[in-house]
């Protein structure tokens, strides 16, 4: 059933991603329904990610981020494509042969609210998995249960509460405690503190971090705040409009970006130590809006908003060429000399010794 | 747009069809003989109930029978239930009634206005119950809404007809407040029309329309809570236009959906208006055939009622679309 | 509004403080909401001004009253609903008790709002070009004709392409970006003098945030406006703010010039929320500094400085003043346009020798 396939230097990565496709079809409005289109959710996505480690996808709203990850966690299936989940295709798995995947993949979703259940307590939230997966006797389950509430920094003694007798940033930490149970290998997080106040972002940042380190969890972390993607990854791919453009280390995308999405990403983003020092950086500014996924722009699908744009773009798909160690999907990557970003500190240098 | 309505139509033509053929069927299927009601039980012989059933084609398969059924719908039939006893039925045929000997359709239409003019206190409790639910919202906490919330309850404990007989035996027998007047059509005497019905469409009014009032309260308030109404003061937008032009426009369409939906329950309730207020329409009419079994009768009545509950959805989704641009444009 | 009636005899407002104050003055305003669980102390006694042509920018998580307190500049909270205290003076014209017409003849024509997201805040029923001729003409008399031509032509100024055709279309017709241009087109077509922008660009994307913000700026250059950018974001502050506000359960709690306030900031809480933001150049290596514990609810204020359940610098003040006693709002070592609430004597050094390399990294 599953073919274990390793890489040239005799290694399985943790997740393998392949051509990644999925379309959602759309419907006319006529009498009879027919399928008009597809929307290009996702189109050819391709990435690894080792174990333990932790890979950031970045974009704006339609990039495809979110589909990514809900097609890796199989709430969507996936169109085409490969994903070899410690070397098994876990794409094409029926429901009953993802079961013990599901175990080893979890989810943390965006909204602390509208993800937990409100008439169940949190030993009901946090232990459900575990007794959908028969990990614990019955006997066990509050004192596991308490246990995992420590873990996440949550008093154990709430088990019997609520959802709606918590703070947001507590609620996420109940779903992290959730997605924790079972023990996972990878964890997708879905803009996991974005919906979180500022000072309590930090907190649960910090909490995924230590949990990533204690249990040795792979990340895919998606989020369109790119401070905190940089934050949290070491590798970050950047999507628009269901393909990745630029993936790379974090020093990389983020000190020579040489998409130009990336690079007008970088500048568009305010960032408050910049500023405050005086530091603006000047300012790419992109024009409109993300086109429809439905009728993407020929060639390459940045064309219509770069200001490198040429008749090549629109005529040839750029590959992914290799540039300065990165993967760059564009057919004048370069880096950036007028925005590279400033060191501005005052004193101390922003460099991390990676 | 076009589309949406297109749509919308076809559906319900084939909403119709697949009403038309349930009710075939139960009429086809059920325990009752209509040779029972034709002949009378001490002349009928087994030849002469054969004879009946030969002649009604019940002998032949129920898809022949429907598609008979259906051809006279539209083109009309004779329809003959024992040799030498032969009915006319023009179309619209919807069979013949078995007491009688005629076609069902031109009884029902004699007794169709008096029942859609009692319909008409629908629109009534539906106006008078949004005016209240608004009010009631923009009152919201006082003893005025209070008031309202709690009359919803103990009106909607008291059965229908309970209430149509209390209003009947007090304000017409006892203290003849409204005195007993038959039916009399809107075209002979608009002033003998409207007396006559005032009754009944008080009672449909104060009954239906707390339960209204109470729904667009709750759908008002919903409304007058949205972003976009604060937009609208904060644009400087009186009071009064906010809530008449931005809030109601968004809480009607709720209440408007449901409208639709309930309009099954206001036919319903006309069974018992009908009876109780001694008024001659098709809910009375429906009645008297089923304590005859006359059969006919009955699913030409059940087909006209989901026929109008069709129309009425019809037009509430029109209705809807034109309110909501979202769903004529998308 | 500051024309004075002629049949008095003696003007009520003197000329020519009105004329010296600035534009907006906001002065110990309190807004508390009685509920059933007793009273919410959304906004105490918060003061503040702004100048024609300057930007305040006010900074604070959820529950801080950032919201709230410029809610009641337009004087939009429900009178039954709400209690008001102290002053907000527009234009001389003060607020807080102010009729419900003299209200309406100042929103959306002398001070205009522009809310978080433009698809809840417009009305899904009417075209945008309907809602732009609407407000129009409650504080212009105009004809029909002129209004929609008014309409087309804001359009066309905050950027949205054919505005002819696109004046007609419905909001869902609109990507988030042009939501946004509209909702500001129609902030903008009474030529308001003060602009409030509650979280603009919260749901946008980063680039389509950054042309909302650029338009912000065009926009007040053009009109020469005050505006009031209400945000959680302090990298919008940094970018757009001439001056800063950073509130905390209901109070101000640091006031000053942006560069000043966060290359010095003065108060514990402006440096947790410095801390805990990612940035794109600092120290990966380097975990972010949370600010411990969560906003207090505002049924039941904290005793004394309200941060101080969340404080880590509690140490640096003598005794339990903290606990005890509400610091107040004063200038600290660094002069007299920098306010901060604090008890800690000399925050500037502490900040400069101890904190600073680790928050801003």
């Amino acid at each position: 059933m599953s073919e274990h396939v390793q890489t040239s230097n005799g290694h399985t990565p943790l997740l393998e991603v392949t051509d990644l496709v999925k379309h959602f079809p759309v419907k006319s409005t006529g009498v009879v329904r027919r399928t008009i289109g597809q929307v290009q959710a996702l189109d050819g996505v391709s990435f690894t990610l080792e174990k333990g480690q932790a890979l950031g996808l970045v974009g704006e709203s339609g990039c495809g981020k979110t589909t990514t990850g809900r097609v890796i966690t199989r709430l969507y299936d996936p169109t085409s494509g490969s994903m070899k989940f410690e070397g098994t295709e876990i794409g094409q798995l029926s429901g009953r042969q993802m079961m013990p995947y599901r175990r080893e993949i979890q989810l943390i979703f965006q909204d602390p609210y509208s993800s937990l259940n409100p008439r169940h307590t949190v030993g009901k939230i946090v232990g459900t998995p575990l007794e959908v997966h028969n990990i614990v006797p019955k006997k066990q389950m509050i004192p596991k249960v308490q246990e995992l509430l420590e873990v996440v920094g949550l008093n154990p003694e709430h088990y019997n509460r609520y959802p709606s007798e918590f703070s947001g940033g507590q609620r996420q930490r109940i779903g992290i405690a959730r997605a924790l149970a079972l023990r996972p290998k990878l964890i997708v997080a879905d803009e996991p503190v974005s919906a979180l106040d500022v000072s309590i972002q930090a907190q649960v940042i910090n909490l995924l971090q230590d949990l990533q380190r204690e249990f040795g969890i792979a990340f895919l972390f998606i989020a369109h705040d790119l401070a905190i993607v940089r934050h949290f990854c070491p590798e970050v791919a950047v999507m628009y409009l269901g393909k990745i453009v630029e993936i790379g280390s974090r020093d990389q995308i983020y000190n020579t970006p040489h998409h130009p999405y990336t690079q007008a990403l970088l500048s568009a983003s305010p960032d408050v130590k910049q500023a405050a020092i005086g530091g603006r950086r000047e300012r790419i500014r992109l024009e409109g809006d993300v086109p429809s996924p439905i009728n993407p722009p020929s060639g390459c699908r940045f064309r219509t908003r770069c200001w490198k744009a040429q008749d090549v773009c629109a005529e040839k798909e750029p590959p992914l060429y290799e540039v300065g160690g990165r993967n760059v999907a564009c057919h004048f990557a370069e880096p950036l000399q007028v925005v590279q970003v400033p060191v501005v500190s005052e004193g101390a240098t922003a460099v991390s010794p990676t | 747009m076009i589309g949406y309505i297109l749509r919308r139509l076809v559906s319900a033509v084939l909403v119709v069809i697949a009403t038309s053929m349930i009710v075939f069927l139960l009429f086809t299927l059920g325990p009752s003989d209509p040779a029972q009601r034709l002949c009378s039980a001490d002349r009928c012989t087994e030849e002469r109930r054969a004879l009946i059933h030969q002649s009604l084609g019940l002998d032949k398969p129920v898809v022949e029978q429907y598609l008979t059924w259906a051809k006279g719908v539209f083109v009309g039939r004779d329809v003959s239930y024992g040799p030498g006893f032969s009915v006319d039925c023009p179309a619209p045929c919807l069979g013949i009634s078995y007491i009688n000997k005629e076609p069902v359709f031109p009884t029902l239409m004699e007794r169709f206005p008096a029942t859609i003019s009692i319909a008409l206190g629908g629109f009534m409790y539906l106006i008078v119950g949004v005016i209240i639910g608004v009010l009631a919202a923009r009152r919201r906490g006082t003893s005025t809404d209070r008031g309202l919330v709690a009359s919803t309850l103990i009106i909607s404990a008291i059965p229908y007809y309970l209430v149509a007989l209390l209003a009947y035996l007090y304000l017409v027998l006892k203290w003849g407040i409204f005195s007993e007047t038959s039916y009399v059509p809107l075209t002979e005497d608009p002033i003998g029309w409207a007396g006559a019905l005032a009754l009944p469409w008080l009672v449909l009014t104060v009954y239906f329309c707390v339960t209204y009032a109470r729904f667009s309260r709750g759908s008002m308030i919903e409304s007058l809570s949205e972003d976009y109404v604060r937009t609208a003061r904060a644009m400087g937008v009186s009071e009064s236009k906010v809530v008449a032009k931005h809030a109601l426009r968004a809480a009607v369409v709720p209440v408007i959906t449901i409208f639709g939906i309930d309009f099954a329950t206001l036919l319903a309730g006309t069974v018992f208006t009908e009876a109780i207020f001694g008024i001659n329409g098709i809910g009375r009419t429906a009645l008297a055939s089923i304590t005859q079994g006359d059969l006919p009768i009955i699913s030409a009545t059940v087909l006209i009622g989901s026929v109008f509950i069709v129309i009425a959805n019809l037009l509430v989704d029109i209705i809807y679309s034109f309110l909501d641009p979202r769903v004529r444009l998308s | 509004m500051t024309t004075v009636d002629r049949t008095m005899p003696e003007p009520v407002v003197a000329p020519s403080s009105a004329q010296q104050e600035p534009f907006l003055v906001v002065e110990d305003l309190t807004v508390q909401f009685p509920t059933h669980d007793g009273l919410v102390q959304a906004v105490t006694d918060l003061s503040y001004a702004v100048e024609l042509g300057e930007t305040l920018g006010i900074v604070g998580e959820s529950g801080s009253g950032k919201s709230v307190s410029s809610m009641a500049v337009l004087g939009l909270h429900d009178a039954k609903r709400s209690r008001l205290e102290g002053s907000i003076r527009v234009a001389g014209q003060e607020i807080i008790g102010a009729s419900k017409s003299t209200l309406r003849r100042l929103r959306g024509n002398d001070v205009a709002m522009i809310f978080q997201d433009p698809l809840t805040a417009l009305h899904p029923f009417f075209t945008v070009g309907n809602q732009i001729v609407e407000a129009y003409r409650l504080h212009n008399q105009v004809s029909k004709k002129a209004a929609w031509n008014r309409a087309i032509e804001m359009l066309d100024l905050v950027g949205i392409p054919e505005p002819q055709r696109r004046v007609n279309d419905y909001l869902h017709q609109f990507s988030g970006g042009m939501r946004q241009r509209a909702m500001i087109a129609m902030a903008l077509v009474n030529n308001p003098k003060l602009l409030i922008a509650d979280e603009p660009t919260t749901a946008l994307d980063v680039t389509v945030q950054a042309q909302i913000l650029d338009l912000v700026q065009t926009m007040q250059k053009e009109f020469g406006s005050a505006v009031i950018i209400i945000t959680h974001d302090l990298g919008v502050i940094a970018e757009l703010a001439d001056d800063v506000l950073v509130m905390y359960a209901g109070r101000a709690v640091e006031h000053g010039p942006t560069k000043e306030v966060l290359t010095h900031p003065e108060m514990p809480y402006t440096w947790g929320l410095l801390g805990s933001v990612a940035d794109v150049v600092s120290d990966t290596s380097k975990p972010l500094i949370p600010i411990p514990g969560t906003p207090p609810s505002l049924l039941n204020p904290p005793s004394g400085c309200p941060f101080h359940p969340r404080c880590t610098y509690q140490d640096h003040v003598e005794g339990s003043r903290c606990v005890s006693e509400l610091p107040l709002l004063r200038p600290g070592p660094r002069g007299e346009s920098h306010l901060k609430r604090c008890h800690i004597k000399d925050p500037e050094t502490l900040y400069q020798e101890e904190l600073k390399e680790e928050i801003m990294g």
